[in-house]
């Protein structure tokens, strides 16, 4: 025990001499870290498999991290020091967070792309499922109709959602009207509002009550009631982040309300609104619920959202996905994979027109201001 | 613009051009113009570039000019607020990316681009170095020939350096603030009549 003390005593005044420098990975953090895990290994074989009446690679992997833990932070407090030993051990931790958190969406993103790479072929963004039989190769035929449906209903729905959530979230915030209280109360519950609820809201409104048919546009419908909550909550958070300063001063040089929430605020908040419309597509694009309802699915292509059933890329791959065909499943994995890449392709679209922070002026915003003498 | 905070409240009556603007005869937006206002805390629109910071006002008051007013309005309200050499060649820049010393100034010279009658400035130099704000207040001199200037400032050197005339402002607890002593800066500061301000002047409060 004297021994010990001893020896950790001159480890401490050794370590004080030493600069810590924050994140910096050096030789022998990595040799404490392979050590540690090779010896928590065996620890937790012995644990695991000799001693403790449990199973499972769950419980395996828990039980190794643990030990990995105390291990590694024994390990690191007798070479290094008892500061070192802390700050190793919040590395860790935090590491193991964040990679506990995008491990699964690589692997999502890696499955979805194995299983659907087979058959994604150019025509897929052009045919649809006119020709296709219950034998068809997975690679005929193709997925344009479900693609032009989803642009369509969410381009429509968007349409609706973001001026209106806009316009709400501009009340919310700049006017603070008498009503601000319970409609932010309003928006909150419509957030809550399951989606098949809003698939069944517009299916008993719009299609039986009104008789309309199953088309597009309803589909459309349907995805506002859930995108337009969620572009109002974001985009009046974004809209308080705009200094109060900003509006005192627009409104000093004699500028009406109206015009400093046009010409201060907004722009000012631009990438935040951008953000915001992006959150909504995000909540909507992958809606298949709401959609079986309103837009009835369809196996040729319709153009026109205003009449006819559509089809959409969720409800296409729900469809498929329950066929005992191969290549139909296939297929519903390729339909996937087509709705990833379409939601990245639209994000990158949108990053590019909304552009950065408020500061940051891009490619088109420098074209406005030579085309006005202003640069 | 006080109106914007809750609660507060004022007595007497501001007159501009004999006219009282709390009678109501003028519409607001109007007389946000004819007064113009610097304030504490430098803040450039961050959406616009330093030319359209400075002729911001013009747009948001509703007011058109042609391209060529517009470019001579950026040059001579710069020049005005002293900084028309240093940005120049950076007018496409953000109003942000300058100094806060700049930053001021050009807030300086978007509150001169709507020609106001009057500038307020709320303590326009208490967050700068000593440079910016020995450059702020030779802008303010120059300026003063064309615009009345009221200028708030705890600085008692700067009040003296910078004024013609000087009001002693006092709130105390449970009181609302109120004028102790108006007049010539010279008499306020070498011979007060109230002995509140006699006592701040040779600084044994505040």
């Amino acid at each position: 025990m004297a021994l010990t003390l001893r020896r950790r005593r001159n480890v401490t005044e050794a370590v004080a001499d030493e600069k810590i420098r924050i994140r910096s990975v050096e030789s022998i953090d990595v040799t404490v870290m392979i050590g540690s895990a090779i010896a928590s290994f065996a620890l937790s074989q012995l644990l695991y498999e000799t001693f403790l009446p449990l199973s499972g690679a769950l419980g395996y992997v828990v039980v190794w991290y643990v030990l990995f833990l105390a291990v590694s932070w024994i390990a690191v407090r007798e070479l290094r020091g008892n500061v070192r030993a802390k700050d190793h051990l919040a590395r860790v931790v935090v590491w193991s967070g964040a990679s506990m958190a995008i491990v699964p969406l690589i692997l999502i993103v890696l499955y979805v792309v194995g299983k659907g790479y087979h058959a994604l072929r150019p025509q897929f963004f052009a045919e649809d499922q006119r020709y296709v039989g219950a034998l068809s190769d997975a690679t005929e035929g193709g997925g344009a109709h479900a693609i032009i449906g989803t642009i369509q209903q969410v381009g429509i729905a968007s349409l609706i959602a973001v001026p209106l959530g806009i316009t709400t979230a501009v009340y919310l915030n700049e006017v603070k009207g008498r009503l601000a209280k319970p409609l932010r109360t309003v928006v909150d519950a419509m957030s809550a509002v399951p989606s098949i609820v809003a698939g069944l809201f517009i299916y008993a409104a719009w299609i039986l009550a009104l008789g309309n048919q199953q088309t597009g546009l309803a589909g459309s419908l349907a995805l506002s009631v859930l995108f337009l909550p969620t572009v109002t909550r974001t985009a009046e958070v974004v809209l308080r982040l705009v200094p109060g300063g900003l509006r005192e001063a627009s409104l000093a040089l004699g500028g009406t309300e109206w015009r400093t929430t046009s010409r201060v605020v907004l722009p000012t908040s631009r990438s935040g609104l951008v953000t915001a419309v992006i959150l909504g597509v995000a909540r909507v694009i992958g809606e298949t619920a709401p959609l079986i309802l309103t837009v009835g699915g369809a196996f040729i292509m319709n153009w026109n959202p205003l009449s006819g059933k559509q089809d959409s890329l969720p409800f296409f791959v729900f469809r498929l996905i329950r066929f005992p065909q191969e290549s139909q499943i296939a297929r519903a994995w390729t339909g996937a994979l087509v709705l990833m890449i379409l939601v990245l392709v639209l994000f990158v679209v949108a990053r590019a027109i909304g552009g950065r922070g408020p500061d940051h002026i891009g490619r088109f915003k420098k074209w406005r201001l030579q085309r006005k003498g202003l640069a | 613009m006080h109106e914007l905070v809750p609660g507060a409240t004022l007595g007497g009556e501001i007159l501009i051009n004999g006219v009282d603007i709390y009678r109501g005869a003028i519409p607001v937006t109007d007389v946000r113009r004819r007064i113009g206002m610097v304030f504490q805390k430098p803040n450039p629109f961050p959406a616009m570039t330093v030319a359209e910071n400075v002729v911001s006002g013009l747009k948001l008051s509703g007011m058109k000019v042609t391209k060529s007013e517009r470019d001579d309005l950026i040059e001579s309200c710069l020049s005005k607020a002293g900084l028309w050499n240093e940005v120049k060649n950076r007018l496409g820049d953000p109003g942000r990316a300058l100094s806060g010393g700049q930053q001021q100034r050009l807030c300086i010279a978007r509150s001169l681009a709507v020609s106001p009658q009057v500038l307020l400035m709320d303590e326009p130099c208490s967050a700068l170095d000593p440079t910016s704000t020995r450059r702020i207040e030779q802008t303010i001199s120059e300026i003063s020939e064309s615009v009345t200037i009221v200028i708030v400032t705890h600085n008692m050197q700067q009040a003296q350096r910078v004024s013609d005339r000087c009001a002693f402002f006092l709130a105390a607890e449970n009181e609302p603030g109120r004028i102790i002593e108006e007049g010539p800066t010279k008499d306020i500061f070498t011979n007060p009549r109230d002995s509140r301000t006699e006592d701040y002047v040779n600084g044994r409060f505040g």
